[in-house]
């Protein structure tokens, strides 16, 4: 049977914001569950014109799939977000990058012809279920040193990059992390980040988080606008005495969740839907997991090959911060300077923070953004790093792209 | 303080043991840069299974609330107030113990003011005000959202209904008012009178919207989120609400002429709430709230002094509580699982059983009688039902499907009983006939499966007397119609052991059935004070009393029907063969009509002929009456009837038939439909001063379904 490859592309997407984990956080007293709910119906709501019987399938993606993020959190998703019955879904991990592969995986299958439309996401509430928990790491690991130690400890991966690139000190970290802050902060006041935003009830009972009762979570918790190198400097370095990362430099602990809906091209055409991006390339790939931070650079290079493009060729990258010091690595290995403009315009991880499996997602609502006001630019990527050693790189296409003119 | 707080301060006092509900204040931004906006949260600290109410301690956390969001508003600081409940309840109206404990009319004016002054801020503060009805919202609940300037309901909402007329009061912090001021009277008579009259019949969140109470309608799953989207568009005046124009004219009048027909039907006059209700609405025509408001008072405060009032609170409490916990049922961890139920007889009472069996427990149900036409008739039956049930939508097709492969017949009852639990009978009521039955059973089944009689009448521990185990047999005795009587007398034989008596009342309980154990006494509870009221009726119409002055007698009490309607109901065989009954039992209480012997030789079911609509005496059965010569006035035959029901129940309770009065009110209510307002009988006895006349004092203490002294 002759096969014909088809475009997928990237209809919509939306988040929820992200919150603090922790007993004072926004969603302390929310469902993991309903966080993604509520962004599986905003995406129907904002694309009226996707009959929901249309949708062939929802993957959702969760790091620690258990409780509320567990029992098939796609299917169960699914239904409770009021699709018809005969949506299936499933759940997907690939812990940080849970979201990216919920989106690669499902647009292979599109491309493929097993779907035309998709839902795509991730949650990760990590106040409710804390990184680690429940894991069995097999002893193997340790006794036949397949791995160091410190490979289960994010931070201390970190810290591991720090010592393999000594020229990215925790001074350039701290500067990148500042301008994270002032970035966001910037995209905020201008709107560019609160369109993709779906507005979470939350409840408290607790008087010590603040007023208690229903309120609504509008915009990211964890921002510190005005951050300030002293301010950064001031800060512990938990993974390492007098180490270089630190909570300022680095992603916090977060809940929350995105979605986005996927489409083959042509069906997008076919239904009236709008088409943010179109999907070129992607690609993971594996590192030693003690310096996980810098699978990107593998991932990144592999997903340029096939693609057949350089790096010269992209205008606009949206780099997962979980720490800082992972996107200079990347960025140095392309002789790309710190405050580069194309990268992460909007500010990052480290400002609005980094519910693991669903931030992949997050990064491609901001890249779909900042394609539709720089028609000027073709070719941008989504990259970010992957616990236990890996990189996981999209590259998107500019539908708004005016050509070389 | 203000003289709110005060006033709510001394009515906190009467009542120490409030479940408080707190009003969390909350401010967020509403979504659209639509401004800064503060959200009341109504939450007294406990899951959804314990609802929030209002006593007067909440009402003053409410006002407390509503002091500091006005201050918001009129320093410009907020652009609207909103009012939620939490998870899956809204508010679910006055705390109904807070009410019992009001002893003085002006307690009770208290109560009523309080809580209009409260709710009515909400209609005053300088900014738009939303009630977000999320979950359960009854009553004061539902009136708090009234006094709102916008409203919207969840789709989730399974429970929306104004019950006060149902219990014995008036929606009366400002539901007679406002609703038919929003919605017209028509409707508002609906929701106030008809809902309420009709088992408390409540309303859907979609229901909420399509009358027009609530302006606008959205899914459970983001009805918060999608409710202050909506409240940011109205007040950014994106979305104009347009409600329907109320009709002042003739309609209005009708409304209440309609609500009055329904009160009637219900109630026959006998209860004053919907009545009291009625008169509200009726004046609420000319929009005057302040007047409304202050009818409300008056209403609430006259009804929660009242004997109906507390006799509705102590039945609601007794059909909530008592039925669920039924007073001296052994430990429920005794029961033994039931996998299988056998049904001896296959005519219609046994196949109403087999049915209800069949849907409630789930498992194999066989049907057996003498022959395989009454077998496949019974069995048929069944199968038409759950055909019935499928075409309503009740059941899906796989449901059916199961049911009907439930149930099956066969007259061989070795094998159809061999590994049934628990086999009932239902055959014709006769001693000698039920015992051989049971033996035939006891022959097949296993020796744990219980032996349940459905008889009306007969002795349970005689039945079970020449069984090897009779340990093992219960009295299981249901009420016509089956389907829809709540009630089931389930009798302890001599004889019966607890576990028995356990699984009789698990079974009960899976039945959804309100289970009442009662001693193995003639007729039990309702047949016995039913028969014996039927008797002193019966009696003075073979004395000589007229039959139709006789049979408006009880009129004043608002049964739900009149005692020949009831005879016609039970059937005058059935009602001759129990009285029989308790005529050999107790003859110098228990009389046998002669005439209504001869209704029956003539095979009259009827005594009455509706020929003309109205009832009258069927000329044919006028013929077969002899009667004497002494002349009752309805007053007499009313006295002379109540009498005797009070003074049955007191034998009864003194036999340790039941254990308190309260078993025979719940028996009352759930077995005869007798009325909240009389609270089954008892309450209502005591406050007629039936029970000191006739029985030698109370039946229920002071302060129990009455004022508290």
């Amino acid at each position: 049977m002759p096969r014909t490859a088809r475009d997928v592309v990237f209809v919509d997407g939306v988040r929820t914001p992200f919150g603090k984990a922790g007993p004072k956080g926004i969603y302390h007293e929310t469902r993991a569950d309903d966080l993604v709910v509520k962004c599986i119906r905003e995406l129907l709501r904002r694309n009226p014109s996707l009959p929901p019987e249309r949708v062939d399938e929802v993957a959702l993606a969760a790091t620690t799939q258990i409780g509320d993020q567990g029992l098939t959190l796609g299917r169960t998703a699914g239904i409770l977000a009021g699709l018809p019955k005969s949506v299936p879904g499933y759940s997907i991990d690939r812990m940080c990058a849970g979201a990216m592969t919920a989106v690669t995986t499902t647009a292979g299958s599109i491309a493929f012809g097993a779907y035309d439309l998709v839902v795509a996401g991730g949650v990760e509430h990590m106040g409710r279920h804390p990184m680690g928990e429940a894991v069995d790491p097999n002893p193997r690991f340790v006794s036949e040193k397949l791995v160091d130690q410190s490979a289960l400890f994010m931070g201390m991966t970190a810290e591991n990059l720090h010592d393999r690139f000594p020229h990215l000190s925790k001074e350039r970290a701290d500067k990148f992390a500042v301008a994270s802050q002032e970035k966001a902060a910037k995209a905020y006041a201008n709107g560019k980040i609160q369109e993709d935003l779906v507005p979470v009830s939350i409840r408290r009972t607790n008087p010590e988080g603040g007023e208690t009762g229903w309120g609504l979570a509008t915009e990211d918790e964890p921002m510190r606008p005005g951050t300030t190198l002293e301010s950064l400097a001031a800060l512990k370095t938990p993974f390492r005495a007098h180490g270089r990362v630190t909570p300022g430099n680095a992603a916090g602990l977060n809940d929350g969740a995105t979605a986005s809906l996927l489409a083959a091209e042509d069906v997008a055409g076919e239904l009236g839907l709008p088409v943010k991006m179109r999907l070129v390339s992607y690609a993971f790939a594996g590192v030693e997991p003690e310096v996980m931070g810098v699978g990107p650079v593998p991932a990144t290079e592999k997903a340029l090959r096939q693609a057949g493009l350089s790096i010269d060729d992209i205008g606009l990258f949206e780099v997962n911060e979980a720490f800082a010091v992972q996107v200079l690595a990347l960025l140095d290995h392309y002789g790309i300077a710190d405050d580069d403009p194309r990268v992460n315009q909007y500010g990052g991880a480290i400002a609005f923070g980094h519910p693991l499996a669903s931030s992949g997602v997050r990064l491609m609502n901001q890249l779909a953004r900042q394609f539709e006001e720089q028609p000027h630019v073709r070719y941008g990527l989504t990259t970010m790093c992957v616990g236990f050693g890996m990189g996981g790189t999209v590259i998107w296409e500019n539908p708004h792209w005016e050509g070389n003119k | 303080m203000s003289k709110t707080a005060e006033l709510l301060n001394g009515a906190a006092e009467l009542f120490p043991d409030e479940v408080v509900t707190e009003a969390h204040v909350r401010h967020l931004d509403l979504p659209g840069n639509a401004g800064r906006f503060a959200l009341i949260t109504l939450d007294n600290g406990h899951d959804h299974k314990k609802p929030s109410t209002f006593g007067p301690q909440s009402l003053a956390r409410l006002d407390g609330a509503i002091d500091q969001v006005e201050r918001e508003a009129a320093a410009g600081e907020i652009v609207g107030v909103g009012i939620t409940g939490k998870p899956f309840v809204f508010a679910v109206g006055a705390d109904l113990k807070g009410v019992e404990a009001l002893k003085e009319h002006d307690q009770a004016l208290v109560i009523g003011r309080g809580g209009h002054d409260v709710f009515s801020r909400l209609g005053a503060l300088g900014v738009p005000t939303f009630a977000y009805y999320n979950g359960a919202a009854m009553g004061g609940g539902v009136e708090v959202g009234l006094h709102c300037t916008y409203r919207t309901a969840s789709a989730a909402l399974p429970a929306f209904s104004l019950p006060e007329v149902f219990l014995g009061l008036v929606p009366g912090w400002g539901g007679c008012t406002l609703l038919p001021n929003l919605i017209g009277a028509e409707r508002a008579v609906s929701v106030i009178i008809e809902n309420s009259l009709n088992q408390n019949r409540q309303l859907k969140g979609a229901q909420v919207y399509e009358l027009g109470i609530a302006d606008a309608l959205f899914e459970g799953a983001d009805f918060l989120e999608e409710s202050l989207r909506w409240t940011a568009s109205v007040l950014k005046g994106e979305i104009e609400v347009v409600r329907a124009e109320v009709d002042r004219g003739e309609a209005w009048d009708e409304a209440v002429a309609r609500g009055k027909e329904i009160a009637d039907g219900k109630v026959h006059g006998a209860a004053p709430a919907p009545y009291r209700a009625l008169d509200i609405i009726a004046a609420a025509r000319t929009g005057d709230l302040r007047q409304g408001f202050e009818a409300e008072d008056n209403a609430l405060a006259d009804l929660i002094m009242s004997g109906e009032l507390r006799s509705g609170l102590y039945a609601f409490d007794l059909v909530n509580k008592r039925a669920k916990r039924p007073a001296g049922a052994p430990d429920k961890q005794l029961a033994r699982p039931v996998g299988k139920v056998g049904v001896v007889g296959a005519g219609l009472m046994a196949s109403q059983l087999a049915l209800l069996f069949a849907r409630r427990l789930e498992v194999p149900v066989v049907l057996t009688d003498i022959d395989q036409e009454r077998i496949d008739k019974g069995v048929a039956y069944c199968h038409e039902e759950i055909d019935k049930l499928l075409l309503k939508g009740r059941v899906n097709q796989d449901k059916a499907n199961r049911l009907k492969a439930l149930v099956t017949g066969s007259l061989d009852k070795a094998g159809a009983f061999g590994d049934a639990d628990f086999v009932i009978e239902a055959v014709f009521e006769e001693m000698g006939v039920k015992q051989q039955v049971f033996a035939e059973v006891e022959a097949v089944v296993p020796e744990t499966a219980i032996l349940a009689t459905n008889t009306s009448s007969l002795s349970v521990s005689e039945m079970a007397s020449k069984l090897s185990h009779p340990e093992r047999v219960v009295g299981f005795h249901f009420f016509n119609p089956v389907a829809i009587l709540p009630l089931l007398e389930i009798v302890r034989g001599e004889r019966t052991d607890d576990a028995s008596l356990a699984t009789a009342f698990a079974t009960a309980k899976q039945l959804k059935k309100s289970a009442v154990l009662v001693k193995d006494a003639p007729a039990f509870v309702v047949n016995r004070v039913l028969t014996r009221f039927l008797g002193e009726v019966l009696g003075s119409i073979d004395e000589g009393t007229p039959v139709d002055v006789a049979d408006r007698a009880l009129a004043p009490l608002g049964l739900p029907m009149s005692p020949i309607q009831l005879l016609e109901l039970v059937g005058p065989a059935v009602a001759h063969h129990v009285s029989g009954t308790l005529h050999a039992a107790f003859p110098d209480r228990f009389e046998v009509s002669a005439n209504l012997g001869r209704i029956v030789e003539a095979g009259k079911k009827n005594l009455y002929t509706y020929e003309t609509g109205k009832p009258e005496l069927d000329p044919e059965v006028a013929t077969l009456f002899e009667v004497g010569g002494t002349v009752l006035t309805e007053e007499q035959v009313r006295t002379r009837a109540l009498d005797a029901i009070a003074q049955e129940i007191r034998l009864m309770l003194d036999e340790g038939v039941v254990a308190e009065p309260q078993d025979v009110d719940l028996c009352l209510i759930t077995g005869a439909g007798w009325p909240f307002h009389l609270g089954g009988v008892t309450p209502y006895l005591d406050r007629e001063g039936v029970s000191e006349r006739a029985a030698g004092g109370r039946f229920l203490a002071q302060g129990v379904a009455s004022v508290p002294a």
